[in-house]
């Protein structure tokens, strides 16, 4: 998974509920269908909700990792 | 031929629109207190994000949900009442927990508490909320009941509507909500 360069980067270290998943949400259409965004949170909530958001809205997570204190993950936008 | 195949090809868009209707979620807001408001703002915002259509509904004390700051209004002496934002008045700054609300205390603690763990606000999940495409209506009977016109509410706002243009959207709504 580390080989994956994103697109773009998301600092969502803070942020609670609803706006790690809302920042997702309002950043994918900056990158390219097929690019991805890596995003950093520290709300364990967003374990839950954002692979949710990815799969009501057709998107993917390809990663979703507990990382000491932090939750990182890579989200494919696919359309 | 061609008229069946013409047929044909309605046919498969209305099934491929009935297989896949337009994601939409109705909320009725009837509260106005400050966890209810949460609530009722994670909720919308969220479902925006996951690119659901939102409608929300504010009645009675949910109305406080679309006053600005500074509103003042009322005719009536009751209604100068509520405008006045002595007891249940004010904007959405000031709505007080549905417990622990010790005459503002309790507002002014959670708050406190509440910025400590970086929550946005009830104004900036408003805010979000409308440019994420949430339509925000206000309903026409309690706003006449309690003198509270639409000048009152934030930019953003929809016109006034009644109980069937929410039953309308309820009804095309796959997710409701009664706040």
């Amino acid at each position: 998974m580390s080989d994956i360069t994103p697109d773009l980067e998301l600092d969502l270290k803070g942020l609670l509920c609803p706006m790690p998943m809302v920042k997702v949400s309002q950043n994918i259409g900056s990158v390219p269908v097929g690019g991805v965004i890596r995003a950093v949170a520290t709300d364990a909530g967003s374990m839950a909700d954002i692979p949710a958001w990815a799969k009501s809205t057709g998107n993917e997570v390809l990663q979703a990792e507990k990382v000491g204190d932090e939750f990182v993950f890579l989200v494919k936008r696919v359309k | 031929m061609e008229t069946e195949a013409a047929a044909l090809e309605q046919l498969e868009a209305r099934i491929s629109a009935l297989e896949n209707p337009p994601k939409k979620m109705t909320l009725v807001v009837m509260s106005g207190d400050m966890d209810k408001l949460f609530g009722a703002f994670i909720i919308a915002t969220g479902a925006a994000a996951m690119g659901i259509d939102v409608v929300m509904f504010f009645t009675f004390w949910g109305l406080r949900a679309l006053k600005k700051a500074e509103a003042k209004h009322g005719k009536s002496f009751f209604g100068r009442m509520i405008g006045m934002g002595m007891f249940e008045g004010g904007g959405i700054e000031k709505a007080n927990p549905s417990h622990y609300s010790f005459g503002g205390m309790g507002r002014w603690m959670f708050g406190k508490m509440m910025r400590a763990n970086n929550v946005a606000s009830l104004p900036e999940l408003r805010e979000l909320a409308v440019n994420l495409g949430v339509r925000m209506y206000g309903c026409q009977m309690s706003m006449d009941v309690m003198e509270i016109p639409q000048e009152c509410f934030i930019d953003g706002c929809q016109e006034p509507v009644g109980v069937g243009f929410m039953l309308m959207e309820a009804q095309e709504s796959q997710i409701q909500f009664f706040i």
